[in-house]
C-alpha cells in the first residue's frame, strides 16, 4: 500500500540537528522576549506636580483635536471661531471610532512613553477611559485655565464618579441609549424594553455589541439597577440575554452600523443612541427614539489630553472655548446630543427659527428631572470584576 | 561585491523578515505564556495553561472557521477552477482582460466590498426588496445574519487568490501534451483527468493555501455579514486583544490557530502526494 498520507506521517524528513536548530532559534526568542509586558499602575499625581507642569507650559499657537465622526458642525464653525478669537491653529482628526479599538491602538504608544499626536482625544465614560485614568496616561487639568466650564457647565457634569473633581477630563457631549424603531414596520407605539425581548419581532431586534450597552438593558428588563449590581444580578441579566437570542428574536450584534439597518429595515427595532435617530430624523427617514419606562443609559463622552500632548495649553484653552453658551449651542443644533451647558436651551429657545425651537423643548436633548431619575449610567468596574463582567456578556454576543 | 552581490541584495529582504516576523512572533510567544492584567502588568510564568483554557473556552468559534474556511474554500475551488480552465484554454487573446476584470475588485478596499454586499443583500434592498415585490420570495426571506452571507462573502472576497495560481499552473500546460494524450486514445476526460488535472496541481495546492488561510483567519466577513452565533476565531482574537486587553488568551489563540492551519496544510500537502509541493508552486 503506497498512501502518500501514512508515508508523510511517519517517514523522518527532518534530521535532529535541524530540530535542534528550531528548538534554538526558538528559546533566543523566549528569552529576547520574556521579560512580559509591564504594568504601569500609577500613583493619583499630586497637586504640587500638578500645578509645577502647568507652570512651565506655554501657548504654542497650535492644537490637534481627535474627535469622533459626525461630532462638530461640517463647517466647522466653532472651531474657527476659537481661531479667530485666540489666533491659535487647529487641526481637527475624526479618527476615534470606538472606544476599545482607540485604547487598543494607543495604548502601547503610551505605554512607551511616546506622544499620540493629538492634544484632545474623546472618550466615553466606560471601561477604557478609567483605565487611561488608571494607568496615569491622561493630564491633570488645570481648573484655574477652564473657568468657562466653571461657570456655564451644568451640576450633573461637574464631579462625575468616574472622575472625581474632573480631574483628568470635561464633557464633550453627552447622549442617551434607548430603543430606536421604523415606524413603516413597528405600527404601535414602543414603550418598555420588553418590546426587545418580544416573540413578534423575532429576527428583526438589534442589540449592541457592547458589553456594557447590553449588560445595562437586560438589567433594566429584570429590573436591577446597574450602578447597584452584583455578579449573580449580571448572570440573571446574562441569562435573559441568552434566551433572547436562543429563540431568534436578535438578528445581530450591532456596533455603530445598527442605524443604517434600522432605517434599510433589517432590522425594525434596536438599541440605539439618541443622537444618530435624530440625524436621521432630519434625513426624513421613518425612525422614531424612546427612552423605555424601565430605564435608558445615559452616557458622556469626555475631553482629555493625553500624556506627551505637545501642546497642553492650547488644548485647555480650546476646551474652555466649547463651554461658552453661544459656541454650545452652535454645537448642539448641529450634533444634537445632550449639551453640558444647560444656558443653550435658552439661547435656542430665543432663536427665530422653528427647527431651532423645536430643539430647544425636546426632552431628549434637555432632559426634565423625571427623565433624568430613569436614566442610568455604566457601572464602574474594577479589573477583577471587568473580567467576569466581560465573560459573561461577550459570551452572549460572541456565542 | 561580485559573486556576493546576491547576498547583498537579499540582505534587506532577509532583515526585513527578520524583524517584522520573527521578533513580534517570537515576543508573542513569550506573551501567551504569561498572565497578569493591563493595570498590574503581565508576568512570564510559563503558563501553559492559557492554551488550555483558551481552546476550551473558544473551541465553538475555532472549529466554526474551519469549517466555515473549509467550505469556502471547496466553494472556490468548485467555481474558480472551470473559470481559470477557461481563461487559460479558451480565453484567446483577450485573457489579460479577463485577468484584469478578476482584479478589479481589489482596487477597492476589502472592507468597503463586503459592507456594499451588505446594502446588496439587505432584506429589502435592491435584490431582495425587487423579488419580494414580485412575490418570488416570502417577505421574511434574508440571506444577511446568517451562515451563507459569511461564507458567501469570504467566497466572494478570496476567490481571485484562488483562480490566478489555478490559471498560472493551467496556463503553463503544453497543449501538445493534450495532443500527445489524444493520439494516444484518451477521450476529452480522461485527457483532463490523467493529463491536465495533475499539472495543474501545484496551482491548486497555492490557491487553497492563499484562500484557506485568511478565509478562516478572516474576522470582517463574520463582523459584517454575520448575525448571532456566526462569531469567527478572528473576531475572538480581535476582542481579545483590542476590548479585553487580554493579551496572554490573544497570543496563546493566535498560536493554535497557527498550529491548527499549519498541520492542517501539512496533512494537505501530504496527502496531495507531492513532496515537494511548495516548491513546485513556488515554480
Amino acid at each position: 500500500m503506497n498512501n502518500p498520507l501514512l508515508r508523510g506521517l511517519t517517514q523522518s524528513r527532518y534530521s535532529r540537528r535541524d530540530a535542534m536548530r528550531v528548538a534554538g532559534f526558538s528559546a533566543a526568542g523566549l528569552a529576547l522576549a520574556a521579560c512580559g509586558v509591564q504594568g504601569q499602575k500609577a500613583a493619583p499625581p499630586k497637586a504640587s506636580e500638578v500645578a509645577d507642569f502647568w507652570s512651565t507650559q506655554k501657548k504654542n499657537g497650535q492644537v490637534v483635536f481627535a474627535n469622533w465622526p459626525e461630532y462638530m458642525p461640517e463647517d466647522q464653525g466653532p472651531l474657527k471661531k476659537f481661531q479667530q478669537a485666540t489666533g491659535i491653529s487647529y487641526e481637527y482628526k475624526e479618527v476615534i471610532q470606538e472606544n476599545a479599538d482607540f485604547f487598543g491602538k494607543s495604548e502601547p504608544q503610551l505605554r512607551a512613553g511616546q506622544p499620540l499626536g493629538y492634544d484632545i482625544i474623546v472618550m466615553t465614560n466606560g471601561l477604557q477611559l478609567a483605565k487611561m485614568i488608571t494607568l496615569g496616561y491622561l493630564v491633570a487639568l488645570d481648573h484655574k485655565q477652564l473657568p468657562n466650564f466653571a461657570a456655564n457647565a451644568g451640576a450633573k457634569y461637574k464631579n462625575p464618579s468616574f472622575d472625581p473633581n474632573n480631574q483628568f477630563t470635561i464633557p464633550w457631549q453627552a447622549g442617551v441609549t434607548g430603543i430606536a424603531y421604523n415606524t413603516k414596520y413597528v405600527k404601535e407605539d414602543i414603550t418598555s424594553i420588553q418590546s426587545l425581548f418580544d416573540k413578534k419581532y423575532e429576527g428583526k431586534v438589534g442589540m449592541m455589541a457592547d458589553a456594557q450597552e447590553i449588560a445595562n438593558f437586560a438589567m433594566f428588563a429584570v429590573g436591577v439597577d446597574p450602578d447597584k449590581s452584583t455578579q449573580a444580578d449580571w448572570e440573571k441579566a446574562g441569562a435573559k440575554l441568552a434566551e433572547q437570542r436562543d429563540s431568534g428574536v436578535v438578528r445581530k450584534y450591532y456596533d455603530q452600523s445598527y442605524i443604517d439597518a434600522v432605517a434599510k429595515g433589517d432590522i425594525w427595532l434596536s438599541q440605539a443612541w439618541s443622537g444618530d435617530v435624530f440625524q436621521r430624523q432630519l434625513a426624513g427617514e421613518p425612525v422614531k427614539f424612546v427612552v423605555p419606562a424601565e430605564g435608558g443609559t445615559i452616557w458622556v463622552d469626555n475631553m482629555a489630553i493625553p500624556k506627551g500632548a505637545a501642546n497642553p495649553v492650547d488644548a485647555l484653552m480650546l476646551m474652555d472655548f466649547m463651554y461658552q453658551p453661544e459656541i454650545a449651542a452652535e454645537l448642539t443644533e448641529y450634533i444634537q446630543y445632550v449639551t453640558p451647558v444647560p444656558g443653550v436651551q435658552a439661547i435656542l429657545a430665543a432663536k427665530d427659527d422653528k427647527d431651532a425651537k423645536a430643539l430647544a423643548e425636546s426632552p431628549l436633548i434637555f432632559p426634565t428631572d423625571d427623565d433624568y431619575a430613569k436614566l442610568r449610567s455604566y457601572k464602574t468596574l474594577t479589573a477583577a470584576e471587568e473580567t467576569v463582567f466581560n465573560g459573561i456578556f461577550q459570551s452572549i454576543t460572541q456565542g | 561585491m561580485g559573486r556576493r552581490a546576491p547576498y547583498w541584495l537579499a540582505l534587506p529582504g532577509w532583515l526585513w523578515l527578520g524583524i517584522f516576523l520573527v521578533v513580534p512572533i517570537a515576543a508573542m510567544a513569550s506573551v501567551s505564556l504569561t498572565t497578569g492584567n493591563l493595570i498590574e502588568g503581565f508576568a512570564q510564568t510559563l503558563s501553559v495553561s492559557n492554551y488550555s483554557d483558551a481552546i476550551a473556552k473558544y473551541s465553538t468559534q475555532l472549529v466554526r472557521s474551519l469549517v466555515y474556511g473549509g467550505v469556502a474554500t471547496l466553494l472556490m475551488l468548485l467555481l474558480g477552477y472551470p473559470v481559470a480552465y477557461w481563461i487559460a484554454f479558451k480565453g484567446g487573446s483577450r485573457k489579460s482582460m479577463y485577468l484584469f476584470l478578476l482584479l478589479l475588485p481589489f482596487f477597492v478596499s476589502f472592507v468597503l466590498r463586503t459592507i456594499s454586499w451588505g446594502f446588496l443583500l439587505a432584506d429589502d434592498g435592491i435584490l431582495f426588496g425587487t423579488l419580494k415585490g414580485w412575490g418570488v420570495l416570502p417577505t421574511d426571506f434574508h440571506v444577511l445574519a446568517t451562515t451563507v452571507a459569511v461564507i458567501g462573502g469570504l467566497v466572494y472576497n478570496f476567490l481571485p487568490f484562488m483562480i490566478l495560481p489555478i490559471y498560472v499552473a493551467l496556463e503553463r500546460v503544453d497543449p501538445r501534451v493534450i495532443e500527445a494524450a489524444y493520439d494516444l486514445y484518451a477521450s476529452r476526460f480522461d485527457a483532463f483527468r490523467r493529463v491536465v488535472l495533475p499539472l495543474s496541481l501545484p496551482g491548486v495546492f497555492a490557491g487553497v493555501l492563499m484562500t484557506f488561510v485568511p478565509a478562516t483567519a478572516d474576522p470582517v466577513n463574520a463582523a459584517v455579514l454575520g448575525g448571532t452565533g456566526n462569531t469567527m476565531i478572528g473576531n475572538i482574537i480581535q476582542t481579545e486583544y483590542l476590548v479585553n486587553s487580554n493579551y496572554p488568551t490573544a497570543s496563546a489563540l493566535s498560536f493554535t490557530l497557527m498550529a491548527v492551519l499549519l498541520i492542517g496544510i501539512f496533512i494537505y500537502a501530504r496527502t496531495l502526494g507531492t513532496d515537494n509541493v511548495l516548491e513546485a508552486a513556488a515554480r
